[in-house]
């Protein structure tokens, strides 16, 4: 082999490199192929959008009563009008508009929650995966109590004792469903804790806040992407399902459980007053989950399995 | 195994202690008691009255003994509401809820294993395609929705099953599913996963050189290693369904632990609520350890880590 053909093969695999897509171009066309994380994005921007302008969208007041025009029917329906295109509820009250309202508490809760147990569930796990020990020990039992109680019960009994008010449920809630942070980052920064560049750190004397704020979390960020898109998702049917039993947001608010629960008197005449709550609330958790599905794929290169 | 199993035993009793004060602190720490038992309306000297004779005026270390010293001998103290011993009545109620969460653990089994082993026999078909299509709808199917909406199509429109009560089988059909289908989405992804790590191992290569049937390959030498962890993820699933089962017992007005739980929420009945939540604890963390225990078993990989 000459030298002029080995700097030929040489130049050819620099051209391979500067060609190949870089890591960022390689997730965004895995992003373009991922059917169902846009999907997901896409009902949740517009759900997003909703809540942000739902003051300029709605027909009528949400919480604006008329006796009079109790219980219409959605524009499906025989006494359907354009007036109120999905009806109105038992007191009058325009349904759509209650609909884009409930958005914003389905959102906020959602969304509140999910960061209260994030910092909760975070600190948790990467102490625990970081220092390992008698702190992962501690923690760990800690997890394990907090796994042994029910949910569901545990909120409302709290709940029932506090008084209920959005802010408690957002609170109690926070409270309740980090477990999933802790679990999942602390065997993430185990696996990160590990790696060579962590040792190389630690041999330059940095010191642990650098550590975990430089080199694990941006690297296990991923991880608590893809939880606290699962927990905001559980979050907001948790706080439907508190609100469907009455302890959760209290009337008159449009929340989109309370709405179901205020339905149910007449689920066997109107069937579709618990149709169209229970849809938007499904709708909203599956695009969150979606997303969180779709953004696990393309940036784990295993994906699915 | 025995070393293993008595140290998983030991964490489990060291769990339901500190889960017995939990559930002990968790009336006492978010409201005062004596004013719930007293009653909209009641004066500080009637609060005053009740504090004295439910013993409330003493430290709560006090009361705490007390109370897990009658514990231990099975009592759980007396229900405000009923005055009746609250183990007489969870003993009444336990068996129904218990009935009802057996029935939705094996309605979720009876449809997730077979759909995980066929999506892994045949992976990224039709088939596979459809199971994960259930998984993702079914986790974002708000459960009282799915249960409303059951009871307006089986049981109105179409008259098949009974709506409310818990006295036939035919009773707990829709409940159990209700009930059963949120857990239905993790078994099959992990006998998905499973099957599919088994599938791809040494020894089933072998058994198919040798010309073994298929079917003998997929059901005696892999799905009896794939389910492994399937179990233990059963079992937790089963104490997060007795956990569950407010919402859907409240629902379809059948009388177990659920709605014993939420009518004492309401009528602030606290030795009922601190028990219900004590026995759900300890059903969750017993179920763990035998999963772990089973797990064990019949993986010594796992017992020796």
């Amino acid at each position: 082999m000459t030298l002029q053909s080995a700097k030929q093969t040489q130049s050819a695999t620099d051209q391979q490199a500067i060609l190949r897509p870089t890591p960022r171009q390689q997730m965004i066309v895995r992003i373009k192929m991922h059917y169902s994380l846009q999907i997901g994005a896409s009902i949740l921007i517009a759900m997003i959008l909703m809540a942000i302008f739902a003051s300029f969208l709605v027909p009528h007041d949400p919480y604006a009563q008329d006796l009079s025009n109790r219980l219409v029917d959605p524009i499906w329906g025989s006494t359907g009008t354009w007036d109120h295109p999905l009806g109105t509820d038992s007191l009058g009250r325009d349904y759509l508009s209650r609909l884009i309202y409930g958005s914003r508490i389905a959102l906020m809760i959602g969304f509140s929650a999910m960061l209260i147990s994030g910092v909760i569930g975070t600190i948790l796990g990467v102490a625990a995966g970081y220092f390992g020990g008698r702190v992962d020990a501690v923690i760990s039992f800690i997890i394990l109590n907090r796994l042994s109680l029910p949910v569901t019960l545990v909120a409302l009994a709290v709940v029932s004792v506090v008084g209920s008010s959005l802010e408690v449920v957002v609170v109690v809630l926070g409270l309740l469903i980090w477990d999933r942070f802790a679990v999942v980052l602390r065997s993430a920064t185990l696996q990160v804790r590990n790696m060579e560049y962590v040792a190389a750190a630690e041999v330059l004397g940095a010191s642990f806040p650098r550590i975990i704020f430089k080199d694990i979390l941006p690297n296990i960020s991923n991880h608590l992407i893809v939880v606290a898109t699962l927990e905001m998702a559980h979050a907001i049917l948790l706080e439907a399902a508190l609100s469907f039993l009455g302890m959760g947001v209290q009337p008159p608010l449009p929340s989109w459980g309370l709405m179901v629960s205020e339905a149910r008197d007449f689920m066997f005449f109107k069937p579709w007053m618990i149709t169209v709550p229970g849809v938007a609330l499904f709708l909203l958790v599956l695009a969150i989950n979606l997303l969180g599905d779709g953004i696990r794929d393309v940036t784990t290169p295993e994906g699915r399995n | 195994m025995l070393m293993f199993a008595i140290k998983r035993l030991g964490l489990a009793l060291l769990v339901t202690f500190t889960v017995s004060i939990i559930s002990f602190s968790l009336v006492r720490m978010t409201g005062d008691v004596a004013t719930a038992i007293a009653g909209e309306g009641a004066t500080e000297a009637d609060i005053e009255i009740v504090r004295q004779q439910y013993g409330l005026d003493r430290p709560l270390s006090v009361q705490y003994i007390e109370w897990s010293g009658k514990i231990l001998h099975g009592d759980l103290g007396q229900s405000l509401f009923f005055q009746r011993p609250v183990s007489e009545i969870l003993a009444e109620k336990l068996p129904v809820t218990l009935t009802l969460g057996l029935l939705a653990l094996g309605f979720a089994v009876s449809l997730a294993i077979p759909l995980g082993v066929l999506a892994a026999v045949k992976p990224n078909s039709l088939i596979d395609r459809i199971s994960l299509i259930i998984a993702v709808l079914g986790q974002a199917m708000p459960t009282f929705w799915f249960a409303l909406v059951m009871m307006v199509v089986f049981g109105v429109i179409l008259r098949w099953l009974p709506v409310s009560g818990s006295d036939t089988l035919a009773h707990f059909v829709m409940p159990a599913i209700a009930l059963g289908y949120y857990a239905t989405p993790a078994i099959m992804r992990l006998t998905r996963a499973g099957m599919l790590d088994v599938l791809s191992s040494d020894y089933i290569r072998t058994a198919r050189a040798k010309g073994l049937d298929t079917h003998v390959i997929l059901f005696k030498h892999a799905l009896r290693n794939a389910v492994i962890p399937v179990v233990s993820l059963a079992a937790v699933q089963l104490g997060f369904m007795l956990g569950g089962s407010i919402i859907v017992e409240s629902i379809f007005s059948i009388q177990g632990v659920g709605h014993l739980a939420l009518i004492s929420i309401e009528r602030a009945d606290f030795p009922v609520i601190q028990g219900i939540v004590l026995v759900l604890a300890v059903f969750y963390i017993f179920l763990t350890l035998l999963a772990d225990i089973l797990n064990g078993w019949l993986d010594p990989r796992i017992r020796i880590s």
